[in-house]
């Protein structure tokens, strides 16, 4: 690691073109945009969203004026952009810690509704809670953990600090008020009804474009590279924010009832609205839940191991299988429904195909330990990182198992599905995302390390145990309703009412609760950690620049 | 053109367009000219400073 | 050397430019042979007698439905298992759902399936389900929702809805939205008649007070108003599941 070469040259013109003064102008048009039409509205609800926009817009200008007042954004072209990195780690945990906490809170509300339903508060019904949670944990705990590390790998890969000058910036604040309209929304009844499609119209507007505006930091860092090879992780970074672009576009073509009206209707009704949902919300999975974090996983299982990734060629192959395969298995889960057998049965051929780069890629993260696997029992990082794998082979195993057409016949519409996600979400994407953030903070903070490795090992084994009581449980309850709702009495008569099957699922919700609680308490042990690391007196002083390496990656 | 023409064209269209993507990514990944950039790559990942 | 380092930096470019266009190539084709010959709807959705638009007021209803998120929880979709014909009614077909912007199917069966709750039960019971779901099943682990019966629905803009509708493809007449308002009123009013709406819509439209308090339109009215038309327009008097066009 020598330190004082990159990312030497100093060629910023870019990094300069706009100033802070004018997102200054462009952060109060916008305010005065939404003052005008939120004055203008006769709805609510989209007052209510309008309401959220000012007051962003206004804190943003307030914001840009100190940095002007301060003396501009310093363009430091000879060191990494690492601010908005520690600010995206910050919001990671934030996120994660409220979505995981709807979470137990509509699960408490499943296991015990006589308690945990407000009759005089509505919108903490679980109709409106669950989008939150799901929103919440996906797109502003998993979302926030993609752009901060797709931000440190992408600078630290091609030696060069992002592009745009501010522009990152604006990224990080204008999706955390992508989240915040979404979030907020959902609680006041603002919704599309298309599961995690759910932001109306206002919002999504919004998100496309902070996405192009992340699209173009990440692609002008890559243009300004001094590595001539682009770096196998960044492909995947790229596939996921191109791919979500392209989704999102067309799951959410639709009109508004009006421009100052909070509803629209989509454009597709029916059999095609529910393909095109499907299409999206699978590769929603794929691409947002699985291609960003695979990046993470090429990035920071071989940095901590300090070893190469196993096969490179092997990534390569993986990398094209798994996004050519993947775009195709939507449909499974419309099994039985009313779209034309053909395309269920596409879907189903194309998920179990998709068992296949699934596991190349986890058998690539696995072996890159072969040699070492020795730091498995002395580095609980190391550990968290390839159970993380560990269990996306189980679920991605579990999910071609599902999407044949006689298994779903039992498995859809139960809780086994929700098992299943969760086995994905808290072991993969839960555990790679925790991995990165342990590695990264030391690396960012420049601390020696973590505060406390023992508090790393509560963490992990407090969330495996969760993660097991919630997926166990789930299989239970899945298995037992499907079983129930079609089981005959000798007679031929069904067995079962459906409120029997509701009741017969009250210890499992009751052990689901218990193993949420234990992931999100595993999950504020790792803020505090991180909190305590972050105040630990740092290794270098203040002037020393960000490009000085770290004593052995934290170790 | 009907629903059934298009249903078939597509998808004995697609098996051959995933054959032949399947085909050149592995020429791509295996071509011996490009084993020496690709472990250079992943070498050069791990040597990024902080 | 300025000259070389740019020639250098357009190749870094095309590298980055080319991976980007590849992805967008193998992505967008694959979604593409899978979604379009479903847009050739003709062939997609089977023919069917009844199918009609929702009146205002089920709109509105439906609204709600989507704004509470009934579909996290209720499916719209019986699939033809033999268990769930029994349970629920004739399997849905893909005509029933022509006409939602967008589909209810829903992914979840925390509660029963609602595609043919229409007429089940009675207006009384949904209005005390919904107010106290818990005080008519007591294993339901479904929210209350008695601030719908308090809350007087906001109609203001339910012809500008239809409108929207329109231009997506639902077939409301200039008739239809001239008197959207109207016909939203009369709905929910049991001595209205609703000549209007049946000549609009169809003899089977419900016009009766739905969530029994007749000086007051709530949100409870036009929830089960949409609740109790559910799964109840096709005729399945007519319909040949047999006929080789409905062997999709």
């Amino acid at each position: 690691m020598n330190s004082s070469s990159t990312p030497a040259r100093a060629q910023a013109p870019d990094d300069a073109a706009l100033g802070p003064a004018i997102w200054l102008i462009l952060c109060l048009i916008a305010a005065l945009v939404a003052t005008i039409a939120t004055a203008a509205s006769r709805d609510a609800l989209f007052q209510f969203e309008g309401y959220i926009f000012i007051a962003a817009f206004v804190l943003g200008s307030f914001g840009l004026l100190a940095v002007i007042t301060r003396g501009g954004f310093p363009g430091q072209p000879d060191k990494y952009m690492d601010g908005v990195i520690k600010a995206g780690a910050i919001a990671t945990l934030f996120w994660g810690a409220a979505g995981m906490l709807t979470g137990v809170v509509i699960a408490a509300q499943l296991a015990f509704p006589r308690i945990f339903y407000l009759p005089d508060a509505g919108f903490l019904n679980f109709g409106r809670l669950r989008p939150l949670h799901t929103s919440a944990v996906i797109f502003a705990f998993g979302g926030n953990a993609l752009i901060a590390t797709s931000f440190y790998v992408v600078q630290r890969t091609c030696r060069a600090r992002l592009f745009g000058g501010l522009l990152p910036w604006i990224v990080f604040w204008g999706y955390q008020l992508f989240i915040v309209t979404a979030a907020l929304g959902y609680l006041a009844g603002v919704t599309r009804s298309q599961e995690y499609a759910e932001p109306e119209w206002m919002s999504t507007l919004w998100l496309v474009i902070v996405w192009v505006a992340y699209l173009l930091v990440f692609l002008g860092t890559i243009w300004k590279r001094q590595e001539p090879h682009i770096y196998v992780a960044n492909w995947f970074y790229l596939a996921f924010i191109v791919t979500i672009a392209i989704l999102v576009l067309i799951n959410n073509a639709e009109v508004p009832v009006s421009l100052l009206d909070h509803r629209s209707y989509p454009l597709w009704a029916g059999v095609q609205s529910a393909l095109v949902q499907w299409w999206y919300g699978h590769n929603a999975v794929g691409f947002f839940l699985t291609a960003g974090f695979l990046a993470m996983m090429y990035y920071f299982i071989p940095k901590r191991a300090e070893r190469p990734i196993y096969s490179y060629r092997l990534s390569i192959v993986h990398f094209w299988a798994l996004i050519f395969i993947y775009i195709w298995a939507g449909p499974h889960h419309l099994h039985y429904t009313a779209l034309p057998q053909w395309a269920q049965t596409l879907g189903m051929t194309f998920s179990v195909m998709l068992w296949m780069p699934s596991w190349g890629g986890m058998i690539n993260g696995l072996m890159t330990l072969s040699g070492a696997w020795d730091r498995l029992r002395t580095d609980p990082v190391i550990r968290m990182l390839v159970v993380s794998l560990a269990f996306y082979g189980m679920s991605t195993f579990e999910g071609p198992v599902m999407s044949i057409r006689t298994v779903n016949s039992l498995s859809h519409y139960t809780d086994w599905t929700i098992g299943h996600v969760h086995s994905g979400a808290l072991g993969w994407v839960g555990f790679v995302t925790f991995g990165s953030l342990y590695c990264m903070v030391p690396w960012l903070w420049k601390k020696k390390g973590l505060y406390s490795n023992a508090l790393v090992e509560w963490h992990f084994w407090i969330a495996t145990t969760g993660i097991l009581l919630y997926i166990t449980s789930m299989w239970v309850s899945g298995i037992m309703e499907g079983l129930m709702w079609r089981e005959y009495t000798p007679q031929g008569f069904l067995a079962y009412s459906f409120a029997e099957t509701v009741s017969a699922r009250h210890v499992e919700n009751v052990v689901r609760l218990a193993g949420g609680l234990m992931y999100l308490s595993g999950l504020l042990i790792m803020i505090y950690n991180l909190w305590r690391t972050i105040r630990a007196p740092s290794t270098e002083r203040e002037a020393v620049p960000a490009v000085a390496p770290i004593p052995a990656a934290a170790e | 053109m009907t629903y059934e023409t298009v249903a078939s064209a597509v998808q004995q269209g697609g098996a051959v367009y995933f054959a032949l993507l399947f085909a050149a990514v592995l020429v791509y990944a295996f071509w011996p000219k490009n084993r020496e950039k690709f472990e250079k790559a992943a070498r050069a990942a791990l040597d990024a400073e902080e | 050397m300025a000259g070389s380092s740019w020639a250098a930096h357009g190749r870094l470019e095309r590298h980055s430019l080319l991976l980007l266009i590849a992805i967008i190539v193998v992505v967008s084709i694959g979604g593409l042979i899978e979604i379009v010959p479903l847009f050739y709807l003709e062939n997609t959705i089977e023919p069917v007698r009844g199918m009609r638009p929702y009146t205002p007021l089920e709109l509105e209803g439906r609204d709600i439905y989507i704004r509470e998120g009934c579909y996290l929880c209720h499916s719209q979709m019986i699939r033809p298992l033999r268990d769930e014909v029994e349970r629920y009614g004739h399997y849905s077909l893909a005509a029933e759902s022509m006409y939602d912007h967008p589909f209810q199917w829903g992914s979840e069966r925390q509660g029963p399936d609602l595609a043919r709750v229409g007429g089940k039960y009675s207006d009384g019971w949904h209005r005390d389900h919904l107010a106290d779901p818990r005080s008519v099943v007591p294993e339901s682990v479904m929210p209350p929702y008695r601030f719908l019966a308090e809350k007087d629905l906001d109609y203001h803009d339910v012809a500008q809805k239809m409108r929207t509708l329109r231009t997506v493809g639902v077939p409301y007449t200039d008739d239809m939205i001239a008197n959207a308002v109207t016909d939203l009123r009369d709905q929910d009013n049991a001595f209205a008649g609703g000549a209007g709406l049946h000549a609009r819509y169809g003899r089977n439209v419900n016009v009766r007070n739905f969530a029994g308090d007749p000086e007051r339109i709530t949100e409870m009215d036009a929830l089960i108003a949409y609740l109790q038309m559910l799964g109840t327009l096709v005729d399945f008097s007519t319909y040949k599941a047999d006929a080789p066009a409905n062997q999709r």
